[in-house]
């Protein structure tokens, strides 16, 4: 694994969409061959997504050869609902890029047959080659996507119950009403993100300091599903300074000291 | 690149780089449009898959509903009120310069004037969508004759009338038709006007009330049979007493019945009424303020030149006199407002998905730089590029 640390939330936003930069370059997409990114939502990433539109803007980029696979969507809300996951990647993300409709997918919360849905989405990534880098983030309990604790490790795509926790979290989008939280959501499990070529976490904040060690630091084990990543050969955990402070200072210093080898990786591409 | 076709197969133009007037502030996104109305592009990007055609780069400027003048006698050197020749020519002629103002939909207003003029007239002009050849129709707006002798202001004396016994068919009989009818302007206080208040609500034209001497709680009686409009507040109609505020109580009355608004109209030139009388009503309610022009057939000089009665002006005038008041609601007093007043703000005066794409490009200073109906744009103010 590599650990990024990072001073603040911005930061890390400006280091992920970099590195998601750099990948995209490097790999030099084209008609015939599309690079493949995992997706998130949420509060975590948003800084990480403002800064590729900017990339796109200055012309740095270009996502006209790129797919994508979100994570997650909630069951049974209206694909419009402000809430939903479509509409905050349309609004935060999509309408602000140069990115083809027909090359996005995200679970549909409310297909007549759940199950057949995450089997299809299964399908979708195997036959787009597989994902080429997945970036997610992490819940305070330590879960990546809705793979809640207890979610198996070895888990494919499929239908979650949420967690009174999440619920609790997400009460705040639906006007401070529990009631009006979806209960449900689909979302990628563990074994669907593992199979991606490589990994990125973004981690910000004080509150998720104790899911990061958790991850990294003990075991790997079903009740924090983000550990699962540490059987993962190719991984980059992007925090910032808040979210280290259940870390040894030892693994805090080791990685702060890799820093200038690490930057490296997303230092501007010399132009062609 | 175009939709997948599922749902049409008409071009859609993305307009970029612009500041868009949705739910009353001023936003930084795009506006797309497709067969006239404005279309959803969350829905365009999920459901059809689809993106933009063209794209229109707006450089910075304001999209605002197009506007919606409900009291225009005139202009250009035509009066609506004479029936010449050629009325749909005058009509015509008049739509098609308000172009240049942004206007996009208005109503034709005819000031009190024998039975034989309305026979005339009347029949001549349809409603009608606008486009290339000018402004929409929506329909007359027919100012008297049933107004207030005392009140008459410039309306030929001896054309006024009152209701006989049966107010509807004297009504009728004096205009001849009440098709393509959609406001008229009467003085609640004549005998007998209950009944057509309402009679005239209940085919949903809009009732207004002005030229009159009604009391604040005749004008109360005439709102709760259907009356939702003040022609032209303070002129023509008693002043605010803090007694009986007459129709001017009706901005804070609490006789209005729930769900419903009373729209006043303010021709905003700083002459008809002061700066500080127009900022009192505003404060007092601020969501009833339609901005009219009661423009008459002097107006017109060559386009670029502003003179009373053009609806810029009264937005500029509007901007400049009532301090604190926002762009936006100097915006939608040209266009929301009158729409909502009209019942027709589904369609109109809104830049909502669904909604008709009469549009109006204004810079900064509130300037109109171009105009579109029905996403088509029928008028741009030259040496600028693009919109």
């Amino acid at each position: 694994m590599k650990l990024i640390i990072l001073n603040d939330y911005d930061q890390v936003g400006e280091w992920a969409a970099k590195y998601i930069r750099n990948k995209i370059l490097r790999f030099n997409p084209g008609p015939a061959r599309f690079f493949i990114l995992g997706l998130p939502t949420g509060g975590t990433p948003l800084g990480c997504y403002k800064k590729l539109i900017e990339f796109y803007r200055n012309g740095e980029i270009s996502f006209k050869y790129v797919k994508t696979f979100n994570m997650d969507e909630y069951v049974g809300i209206p694909r419009n609902h402000p809430e939903s996951y479509h509409s905050f990647m349309w609004n935060n993300f999509f309408k602000h890029i140069d990115i083809q409709s027909e090359n996005t997918h995200i679970l549909d919360g409310n297909a007549a047959n759940l199950i057949e849905e995450c089997d299809s989405f299964e399908q979708k990534i195997k036959a787009a080659g597989g994902i080429d880098l997945f970036v997610g983030g992490i819940g305070p309990d330590g879960h990546i996507a809705f793979n809640e604790p207890g979610s198996s490790l070895m888990s494919r795509t499929r239908v979650k119950t949420l967690a009174q926790d999440t619920i609790l979290a997400n009460a705040r989008f639906f006007d401070g009403d529990m009631s009006k939280v979806p209960t449900m959501a689909l979302t990628v499990g563990v074994a669907t993100v593992m199979d991606a070529r490589e990994v990125m976490i973004l981690i910000t904040g004080a509150h998720k300091a104790f899911a990061l060690y958790k991850a990294i630091e003990d075991g790997v084990n079903h009740m924090w599903t983000v550990s699962a990543f540490q059987q993962h050969p190719q991984t980059v955990f992007v925090c910032d300074e808040d979210a280290t402070l259940e870390l040894r200072v030892k693994t805090v210093k080791y990685f702060k000291g890799m820093m200038h080898v690490h930057n490296k990786l997303v230092e501007p591409l010399p132009p062609k | 690149m175009p939709s997948n076709k599922s749902v049409s197969d008409a071009p859609i133009t993305q307009f970029v780089n612009c500041r868009i007037l949705r739910e009353h502030k001023l936003q930084r996104e795009d506006l797309w449009v497709r067969e006239g109305k404005i279309l959803d592009p969350e829905k365009l990007f999920f459901d059809e898959k689809g993106s933009a055609d063209q794209r229109v780069d707006c450089e910075g400027l304001i999209i605002a509903p197009g506007f919606i003048d409900v009291q225009i006698n005139g202009g250009y050197g035509i009066d609506f009120s004479q029936a010449t020749d050629d009325v749909r020519g005058g009509i015509a002629l008049v739509a098609k310069k308000i172009l240049e103002h942004g206007v996009t939909s208005f109503l034709p207003t005819l000031v009190t004037s024998p039975p034989d003029i309305y026979h005339k007239v009347l029949p001549e002009v349809k409603v009608h969508s606008g486009g290339m050849e000018g402004a929409g129709v929506l329909g007359f707006h027919l100012e008297g004759p049933f107004i207030s002798l005392e009140k008459k202001g410039a309306h030929p004396e001896q054309h006024l009338r009152s209701f006989l016994s049966d107010g509807m068919s004297d009504l009728i009989e004096t205009y001849g038709t009440l098709d393509n009818v959609a406001m008229v302007t009467l003085a609640p206080e004549l005998p007998n006007s209950q009944s057509v208040v309402r009679e005239l609500t209940q085919r949903g034209i809009t009732v207004s009330l002005g030229h009159s001497v009604a009391n604040l709680s005749q004008a109360e009686d005439a709102v709760r049979y259907g009356a939702s409009f003040i022609t032209h507040l303070f002129n023509a109609m008693l002043p605010f007493h803090h007694r009986d505020p007459g129709i001017v109580g009706l901005l804070t009355s609490d006789q209005v019945p729930q769900g419903r608004t009373v729209f006043y109209g303010m021709i905003a030139d700083g002459i008809h009424t002061n700066p500080a009388a127009l900022r009192i009503a505003h404060r007092a309610h601020p969501t009833g303020l339609v901005l009219v022009t009661d423009a008459i057939a002097a107006m017109g000089l060559p386009p670029g030149r502003h003179t009373l009665g053009q609806q810029v002006i009264e937005i500029q005038g509007l901007h400049a006199y009532v301090a604190g008041c926002r762009v936006e609601e100097a915006l939608e007093a040209a266009s929301l407002h009158p729409a909502q007043l009209l019942g027709i703000s589904h369609a109109k005066g809104i830049l909502d998905y669904g909604g008709d794409a009469d549009l109006v490009l204004l810079d900064d200073a509130l300037n109109v730089r171009a105009t579109y109906i029905a996403g088509q744009e029928v008028w741009r103010k030259l040496h600028h590029h693009n919109c």
